[in-house]
Protein backbone atom coordinates (compact mmCIF):
# COMPACT_ATOMS: atom_id res chain seq x y z
CA UNK A 1 0.00 0.00 0.00
CA UNK A 2 0.96 3.51 -1.36
CA UNK A 3 1.81 5.60 2.12
CA UNK A 4 0.97 9.00 1.96
CA UNK A 5 2.95 11.90 4.34
CA UNK A 6 0.74 12.17 7.82
CA UNK A 7 0.54 15.20 9.90
CA UNK A 8 -0.64 13.90 13.61
CA UNK A 9 1.10 16.15 16.34
CA UNK A 10 -1.48 18.79 17.42
CA UNK A 11 0.13 22.08 17.53
CA UNK A 12 -0.50 22.34 20.90
CA UNK A 13 3.45 21.24 21.20
CA UNK A 14 3.91 24.71 20.38
CA UNK A 15 4.12 27.35 22.74
CA UNK A 16 3.34 30.50 21.18
CA UNK A 17 4.24 33.12 24.39
CA UNK A 18 7.24 33.83 23.43
CA UNK A 19 5.31 35.81 20.44
CA UNK A 20 3.68 38.09 23.31
CA UNK A 21 4.67 41.72 23.80
CA UNK A 22 1.60 42.85 25.91
CA UNK A 23 0.02 40.18 28.11
CA UNK A 24 -4.25 40.65 28.82
CA UNK A 25 -4.92 40.47 32.47
CA UNK A 26 -9.01 40.31 33.08
CA UNK A 27 -10.06 42.07 36.07
CA UNK A 28 -12.62 39.21 37.63
CA UNK A 29 -14.19 41.73 40.15
CA UNK A 30 -15.58 43.49 36.40
CA UNK A 31 -16.08 40.42 34.07
CA UNK A 32 -19.92 39.59 33.60
CA UNK A 33 -18.57 36.30 31.94
CA UNK A 34 -20.28 37.36 28.28
CA UNK A 35 -17.40 35.13 27.01
CA UNK A 36 -17.13 38.04 23.93
CA UNK A 37 -13.60 37.51 24.64
CA UNK A 38 -13.76 33.80 24.00
CA UNK A 39 -15.68 34.17 20.99
CA UNK A 40 -13.24 36.27 19.37
CA UNK A 41 -9.63 34.51 20.31
CA UNK A 42 -8.25 33.84 17.22
CA UNK A 43 -5.16 31.56 18.66
CA UNK A 44 -8.19 29.67 21.21
CA UNK A 45 -6.32 30.90 23.88
CA UNK A 46 -9.28 31.49 26.42
CA UNK A 47 -10.66 28.62 27.54
CA UNK A 48 -13.78 28.08 30.17
CA UNK A 49 -13.27 27.54 33.92
CA UNK A 50 -15.31 25.96 35.97
CA UNK A 51 -13.69 27.10 39.02
CA UNK A 52 -15.70 28.70 41.59
CA UNK A 53 -12.78 30.37 43.08
CA UNK A 54 -12.38 33.51 40.47
CA UNK A 55 -13.37 36.61 41.77
CA UNK A 56 -16.64 37.79 40.21
CA UNK A 57 -18.76 40.94 40.66
CA UNK A 58 -22.13 39.37 41.83
CA UNK A 59 -23.75 36.87 43.20
CA UNK A 60 -25.32 35.32 39.95
CA UNK A 61 -22.07 36.25 37.84
CA UNK A 62 -20.30 34.06 40.40
CA UNK A 63 -22.46 31.04 39.30
CA UNK A 64 -21.12 31.19 35.87
CA UNK A 65 -17.95 30.01 34.52
CA UNK A 66 -15.34 32.24 33.61
CA UNK A 67 -12.86 32.72 31.33
CA UNK A 68 -9.44 32.31 31.82
CA UNK A 69 -6.66 33.19 29.71
CA UNK A 70 -4.49 30.45 28.62
CA UNK A 71 -1.00 32.33 28.83
CA UNK A 72 0.92 29.18 26.74
CA UNK A 73 -0.41 30.53 23.69
CA UNK A 74 -2.21 33.64 23.95
CA UNK A 75 0.04 35.69 21.26
CA UNK A 76 -1.22 39.25 22.76
CA UNK A 77 -3.26 40.75 19.89
CA UNK A 78 -4.97 42.92 21.85
CA UNK A 79 -8.38 41.41 20.80
CA UNK A 80 -9.91 40.56 24.35
CA UNK A 81 -9.37 44.10 25.24
CA UNK A 82 -10.32 45.84 22.60
CA UNK A 83 -14.40 44.09 22.26
CA UNK A 84 -14.56 43.28 26.10
CA UNK A 85 -17.78 45.74 26.50
CA UNK A 86 -16.51 45.79 30.69
CA UNK A 87 -13.37 47.08 29.66
CA UNK A 88 -12.10 44.56 32.36
CA UNK A 89 -9.28 43.07 29.78
CA UNK A 90 -6.17 45.30 30.42
CA UNK A 91 -3.17 44.93 28.10
CA UNK A 92 0.08 44.99 29.99
CA UNK A 93 3.82 44.80 29.11
CA UNK A 94 5.47 41.47 29.53
CA UNK A 95 8.64 42.95 31.24
CA UNK A 96 6.01 43.92 34.47
CA UNK A 97 5.98 40.10 35.35
CA UNK A 98 3.09 38.27 36.57
CA UNK A 99 0.88 39.34 39.40
CA UNK B 1 -19.73 21.30 36.80
CA UNK B 2 -22.72 22.72 39.61
CA UNK B 3 -26.36 22.52 37.89
CA UNK B 4 -27.17 26.08 37.62
CA UNK B 5 -24.51 26.62 35.45
CA UNK B 6 -26.52 26.27 32.19
CA UNK B 7 -27.14 30.00 31.63
CA UNK B 8 -24.01 30.47 30.29
CA UNK B 9 -24.06 33.31 27.36
CA UNK B 10 -22.44 31.33 24.36
CA UNK B 11 -24.04 32.53 21.48
CA UNK B 12 -21.99 29.99 18.85
CA UNK B 13 -21.35 26.06 19.89
CA UNK B 14 -19.23 25.42 22.30
CA UNK B 15 -16.90 22.78 21.07
CA UNK B 16 -13.54 23.40 18.96
CA UNK B 17 -12.15 21.90 16.08
CA UNK B 18 -8.69 24.27 15.74
CA UNK B 19 -5.89 23.41 18.11
CA UNK B 20 -4.26 26.39 20.05
CA UNK B 21 -0.27 26.90 18.94
CA UNK B 22 -0.94 27.42 15.38
CA UNK B 23 1.83 29.97 13.90
CA UNK B 24 -1.17 32.40 12.40
CA UNK B 25 -0.24 36.19 12.99
CA UNK B 26 -1.06 37.98 15.79
CA UNK B 27 -5.07 39.16 15.73
CA UNK B 28 -5.53 37.09 12.36
CA UNK B 29 -9.16 37.42 10.87
CA UNK B 30 -8.75 34.05 8.88
CA UNK B 31 -7.86 31.65 11.82
CA UNK B 32 -11.38 33.09 13.06
CA UNK B 33 -13.08 32.28 9.74
CA UNK B 34 -11.60 28.44 10.39
CA UNK B 35 -12.57 28.14 13.97
CA UNK B 36 -16.50 29.13 13.27
CA UNK B 37 -16.88 27.15 10.15
CA UNK B 38 -15.70 23.87 11.80
CA UNK B 39 -18.22 25.04 15.38
CA UNK B 40 -20.35 24.90 12.31
CA UNK B 41 -20.11 22.19 10.39
CA UNK B 42 -19.06 19.58 13.24
CA UNK B 43 -16.70 16.58 13.28
CA UNK B 44 -17.89 14.78 10.18
CA UNK B 45 -15.63 17.22 7.74
CA UNK B 46 -12.97 17.38 5.60
CA UNK B 47 -11.17 20.27 4.56
CA UNK B 48 -9.12 20.86 1.46
CA UNK B 49 -6.62 23.92 1.79
CA UNK B 50 -4.72 25.08 -1.11
CA UNK B 51 -1.32 27.41 -1.18
CA UNK B 52 -2.72 30.57 1.23
CA UNK B 53 -2.21 31.39 4.68
CA UNK B 54 -4.06 27.95 5.88
CA UNK B 55 -1.27 26.07 3.96
CA UNK B 56 0.96 27.64 6.66
CA UNK B 57 -1.21 28.07 9.69
CA UNK B 58 -1.04 24.61 10.77
CA UNK B 59 3.06 25.19 11.21
CA UNK B 60 5.52 22.52 10.10
CA UNK B 61 5.16 18.74 9.22
CA UNK B 62 4.13 16.41 11.39
CA UNK B 63 2.05 19.56 13.06
CA UNK B 64 -1.68 20.17 12.21
CA UNK B 65 -3.85 22.32 14.17
CA UNK B 66 -7.50 20.91 12.84
CA UNK B 67 -9.15 18.28 14.67
CA UNK B 68 -11.16 17.36 11.11
CA UNK B 69 -8.91 16.08 7.97
CA UNK B 70 -7.32 18.57 5.71
CA UNK B 71 -5.97 17.94 2.48
CA UNK B 72 -3.29 20.49 0.82
CA UNK B 73 -4.36 20.57 -2.48
CA UNK B 74 -2.06 22.40 -5.41
CA UNK B 75 -3.43 26.28 -6.35
CA UNK B 76 -5.56 26.15 -9.13
CA UNK B 77 -7.04 22.78 -7.87
CA UNK B 78 -9.51 23.54 -4.61
CA UNK B 79 -13.03 22.75 -7.21
CA UNK B 80 -11.12 19.82 -8.42
CA UNK B 81 -9.89 18.70 -4.89
CA UNK B 82 -13.53 18.86 -3.31
CA UNK B 83 -14.81 17.07 -6.12
CA UNK B 84 -12.76 14.37 -5.90
CA UNK B 85 -13.33 14.13 -1.71
CA UNK B 86 -17.31 13.97 -2.75
CA UNK B 87 -17.67 11.66 -5.10
CA UNK B 88 -15.01 9.48 -2.90
CA UNK B 89 -16.91 10.34 -0.03
CA UNK B 90 -20.00 9.29 -1.69
CA UNK B 91 -18.44 5.80 -2.80
CA UNK B 92 -17.96 5.03 0.32
CA UNK B 93 -21.09 5.69 1.17
CA UNK B 94 -20.46 8.70 4.10
CA UNK B 95 -23.00 11.07 2.28
CA UNK B 96 -23.09 12.92 5.34
CA UNK B 97 -19.95 14.09 5.69
CA UNK B 98 -19.44 17.43 5.03
CA UNK B 99 -16.19 18.57 2.10
CA UNK B 100 -15.46 21.91 2.24
CA UNK B 101 -12.40 23.76 0.12
CA UNK B 102 -11.24 26.57 2.46
CA UNK B 103 -9.52 28.52 -0.37
CA UNK B 104 -7.98 32.72 -0.17
CA UNK B 105 -8.87 35.34 -1.97
CA UNK B 106 -5.76 34.52 -4.67
CA UNK B 107 -6.72 31.10 -4.99
CA UNK B 108 -10.45 31.76 -5.77
CA UNK B 109 -10.76 35.41 -7.32
CA UNK B 110 -7.72 34.70 -9.45
CA UNK B 111 -5.55 31.53 -9.88
CA UNK B 112 -8.29 28.66 -8.47
CA UNK B 113 -11.36 30.62 -10.60
CA UNK B 114 -12.06 28.03 -13.27
CA UNK B 115 -11.30 25.21 -11.16
CA UNK B 116 -14.23 26.74 -8.66
CA UNK B 117 -16.69 27.88 -11.31
CA UNK B 118 -16.43 23.83 -12.74
CA UNK B 119 -16.96 22.23 -9.76
CA UNK B 120 -20.03 24.79 -8.71
CA UNK B 121 -21.54 23.70 -12.42
CA UNK B 122 -21.28 20.20 -11.78
CA UNK B 123 -23.35 20.46 -8.66
CA UNK B 124 -21.27 18.47 -6.52
CA UNK B 125 -22.81 18.76 -2.88
CA UNK B 126 -19.73 20.84 -1.30
CA UNK B 127 -18.82 23.62 0.32
CA UNK B 128 -16.44 26.26 -0.67
CA UNK B 129 -15.27 28.87 1.77
CA UNK B 130 -13.24 31.84 0.41
CA UNK B 131 -11.77 33.38 3.20
CA UNK B 132 -11.31 36.97 1.70
CA UNK B 133 -8.10 39.12 3.22
CA UNK B 134 -7.90 40.68 -0.29
CA UNK B 135 -4.87 40.11 -1.16
CA UNK B 136 -1.81 37.44 -1.33
CA UNK B 137 -1.21 37.83 2.14
CA UNK B 138 1.12 34.61 2.79
CA UNK B 139 3.39 35.61 0.32
CA UNK B 140 3.79 39.01 1.37
CA UNK B 141 1.11 40.87 0.73
CA UNK B 142 0.74 41.15 -3.08
CA UNK B 143 -2.50 42.73 -4.83
CA UNK B 144 -5.43 39.88 -6.05
CA UNK B 145 -8.26 40.88 -8.09
CA UNK B 146 -10.48 40.58 -4.46
CA UNK B 147 -8.01 43.66 -3.74
CA UNK B 148 -10.27 47.08 -3.11
CA UNK B 149 -10.15 50.23 -5.23
CA UNK B 150 -7.31 52.74 -3.11
CA UNK B 151 -5.36 49.71 -1.66
CA UNK B 152 -1.70 49.80 -1.56
CA UNK B 153 0.45 46.35 -1.55
CA UNK B 154 3.99 45.23 -2.68
CA UNK B 155 2.69 44.92 -6.34
CA UNK B 156 1.07 48.07 -6.57
CA UNK B 157 3.16 50.44 -4.03
CA UNK B 158 2.43 54.33 -3.43
CA UNK B 159 5.71 56.39 -3.60
CA UNK B 160 5.72 59.46 -5.82
CA UNK B 161 3.89 58.11 -8.97
CA UNK B 162 0.97 56.99 -6.27
CA UNK B 163 0.85 53.60 -8.22
CA UNK B 164 -1.90 52.05 -5.67
CA UNK B 165 -4.65 49.67 -7.08
CA UNK B 166 -7.20 51.53 -9.30
CA UNK B 167 -9.17 48.63 -10.36
CA UNK B 168 -12.64 47.82 -8.10
CA UNK B 169 -12.56 44.56 -6.28
CA UNK B 170 -13.67 41.55 -7.98
CA UNK B 171 -16.59 40.22 -5.37
CA UNK B 172 -16.52 36.40 -6.45
CA UNK B 173 -19.36 36.09 -4.46
CA UNK B 174 -21.43 37.84 -6.81
CA UNK B 175 -20.15 35.88 -10.07
CA UNK B 176 -21.34 33.11 -8.25
CA UNK B 177 -24.79 34.57 -7.78
CA UNK B 178 -24.62 35.19 -11.53
CA UNK B 179 -23.64 31.68 -12.34
CA UNK B 180 -26.43 30.34 -10.60
CA UNK B 181 -25.08 28.57 -7.73
CA UNK B 182 -28.09 27.15 -5.02
CA UNK B 183 -26.79 28.67 -2.47
CA UNK B 184 -24.06 32.05 -2.31
CA UNK B 185 -23.40 33.80 1.23
CA UNK B 186 -21.40 36.59 2.29
CA UNK B 187 -20.21 36.91 5.99
CA UNK B 188 -17.43 38.29 7.69
CA UNK B 189 -15.58 37.57 11.37
CA UNK B 190 -17.49 40.29 13.49
CA UNK B 191 -20.55 38.45 13.50
CA UNK B 192 -19.98 34.57 13.62
CA UNK B 193 -23.57 34.44 14.69
CA UNK B 194 -24.71 35.16 11.34
CA UNK B 195 -21.48 33.47 9.87
CA UNK B 196 -22.96 30.19 11.59
CA UNK B 197 -26.31 30.24 10.78
CA UNK B 198 -25.33 30.91 6.99
CA UNK B 199 -23.49 27.33 7.29
CA UNK B 200 -26.24 25.99 8.65
CA UNK B 201 -28.83 26.95 6.40
CA UNK B 202 -26.32 26.09 3.48
CA UNK B 203 -25.94 22.68 4.89
CA UNK B 204 -29.69 22.06 4.02
CA UNK B 205 -29.41 22.48 0.57
CA UNK B 206 -27.83 19.54 -1.22
CA UNK B 207 -26.00 21.25 -4.37
CA UNK B 208 -22.70 23.17 -4.21
CA UNK B 209 -22.40 25.92 -1.69
CA UNK B 210 -20.46 29.52 -2.11
CA UNK B 211 -19.40 31.20 1.42
CA UNK B 212 -17.59 34.72 0.92
CA UNK B 213 -15.76 35.46 4.52
CA UNK B 214 -14.13 39.16 4.92
CA UNK B 215 -10.80 37.98 7.34
CA UNK B 216 -9.07 41.74 7.88
CA UNK B 217 -5.59 41.18 7.92
CA UNK B 218 -3.34 42.83 10.41
CA UNK B 219 -0.28 42.06 8.54
CA UNK B 220 -1.41 43.23 4.90
CA UNK B 221 -4.02 45.59 5.79
CA UNK B 222 -1.76 47.46 8.24
CA UNK B 223 -3.69 47.99 11.01
CA UNK B 224 -2.89 47.72 14.99
CA UNK B 225 -3.93 43.73 15.93
CA UNK B 226 -6.62 44.19 18.36
CA UNK B 227 -8.85 46.09 16.03
CA UNK B 228 -9.40 43.11 13.68
CA UNK B 229 -12.88 42.51 15.00
CA UNK B 230 -13.79 46.68 14.91
CA UNK B 231 -12.53 46.53 11.05
CA UNK B 232 -14.73 43.46 9.85
CA UNK B 233 -17.42 45.50 11.42
CA UNK B 234 -16.96 48.72 9.99
CA UNK B 235 -17.28 46.74 6.62
CA UNK B 236 -20.11 45.76 6.72
CA UNK B 237 -21.21 49.42 8.62
CA UNK B 238 -19.75 51.23 5.53
CA UNK B 239 -21.00 49.16 2.71
CA UNK B 240 -17.48 48.23 1.72
CA UNK B 241 -18.45 44.79 2.21
CA UNK B 242 -22.42 44.02 2.26
CA UNK B 243 -23.68 40.60 3.70
CA UNK B 244 -26.17 38.73 1.98
CA UNK B 245 -27.53 35.53 1.57
CA UNK B 246 -28.66 34.11 -1.85
CA UNK B 247 -30.54 31.07 -1.88
CA UNK B 248 -33.60 29.45 -3.71
CA UNK B 249 -33.02 32.54 -6.15
CA UNK B 250 -34.10 34.93 -3.22
CA UNK B 251 -31.62 37.49 -2.14
CA UNK B 252 -31.61 38.70 0.91
CA UNK B 253 -29.31 41.89 2.04
CA UNK B 254 -28.37 42.42 5.56
CA UNK B 255 -29.05 46.26 6.59
CA UNK B 256 -27.06 47.24 9.28
CA UNK B 257 -28.61 48.92 12.06
CA UNK B 258 -25.90 51.79 12.06
CA UNK B 259 -23.81 52.82 8.74
CA UNK B 260 -20.75 55.03 8.58
CA UNK B 261 -18.89 56.60 5.78
CA UNK B 262 -16.15 55.08 3.73
CA UNK B 263 -14.00 57.72 4.90
CA UNK B 264 -14.12 56.29 8.59
CA UNK B 265 -13.41 53.06 6.94
CA UNK B 266 -10.45 53.78 5.35
CA UNK B 267 -8.83 56.05 7.39
CA UNK B 268 -8.21 53.37 10.42
CA UNK B 269 -6.34 51.42 7.71
CA UNK B 270 -2.72 52.75 6.68
CA UNK B 271 -3.12 50.68 3.17
CA UNK B 272 -5.22 53.78 2.32
CA UNK B 273 -3.67 56.45 4.16
CA UNK B 274 -2.46 57.97 0.42
CA UNK B 275 -6.30 58.38 -0.49
CA UNK B 276 -7.04 61.77 -1.27
CA UNK B 277 -10.76 63.36 -0.92
CA UNK B 278 -11.12 62.41 -4.86
CA UNK B 279 -9.79 58.71 -4.57
CA UNK B 280 -12.44 58.08 -1.20
CA UNK B 281 -15.27 59.50 -3.03
CA UNK B 282 -14.47 57.32 -6.09
CA UNK B 283 -14.70 54.49 -3.48
CA UNK B 284 -17.64 56.10 -1.99
CA UNK B 285 -19.48 56.21 -5.15
CA UNK B 286 -18.65 52.42 -6.05
CA UNK B 287 -19.86 51.22 -3.44
CA UNK B 288 -23.47 53.11 -2.61
CA UNK B 289 -23.65 51.96 -7.16
CA UNK B 290 -22.81 48.23 -5.78
CA UNK B 291 -25.20 48.46 -2.95
CA UNK B 292 -28.16 50.06 -4.94
CA UNK B 293 -27.90 46.78 -7.52
CA UNK B 294 -28.03 44.24 -4.71
CA UNK B 295 -30.94 46.29 -2.81
CA UNK B 296 -32.39 46.28 -6.76
CA UNK B 297 -31.67 42.80 -7.24
CA UNK B 298 -33.01 41.96 -3.92
CA UNK B 299 -36.34 43.41 -4.17
CA UNK B 300 -36.65 42.02 -7.55
CA UNK B 301 -35.97 38.58 -5.97
CA UNK B 302 -38.52 38.95 -3.49
CA UNK B 303 -41.17 39.24 -6.22
CA UNK B 304 -42.38 42.13 -4.84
Amino acid sequence: MMRVPLADVSSRVNHTDSWRILRPEIDYGKCIRCMICWKFCPDNAITVSESEDIKSPNERVARLEAPVIDLDYCKGCGICANECPEDCVEMVYESRGVN
Amino acid sequence: MPEEVNDMPFSIPREEFMEPGHTACHGCGATLAMRYVLKALGKDTVVSVPASCWAVIPGAMPNRTLNVPMVYTPFAATGASITGLRVAMDILGKEDCNVVGFAGDGGTADIGLQSLSGAMERGHNVFYIMYDNEGYMNTGVQRSGSTPYGAETTTTPVRAERNFKHQQKKVVADLMMAQGVPYVATATVAYPEDLIRKIVNAKKIAGPKFIQILSPCPTGWYFPTEKTIEISRMAVQSGMFPLYEYSNGKLRVTKPSKTISIRDYVSVQDRFMHLDEEDVSNLQSAVDQRMKNLLDRERETSGA
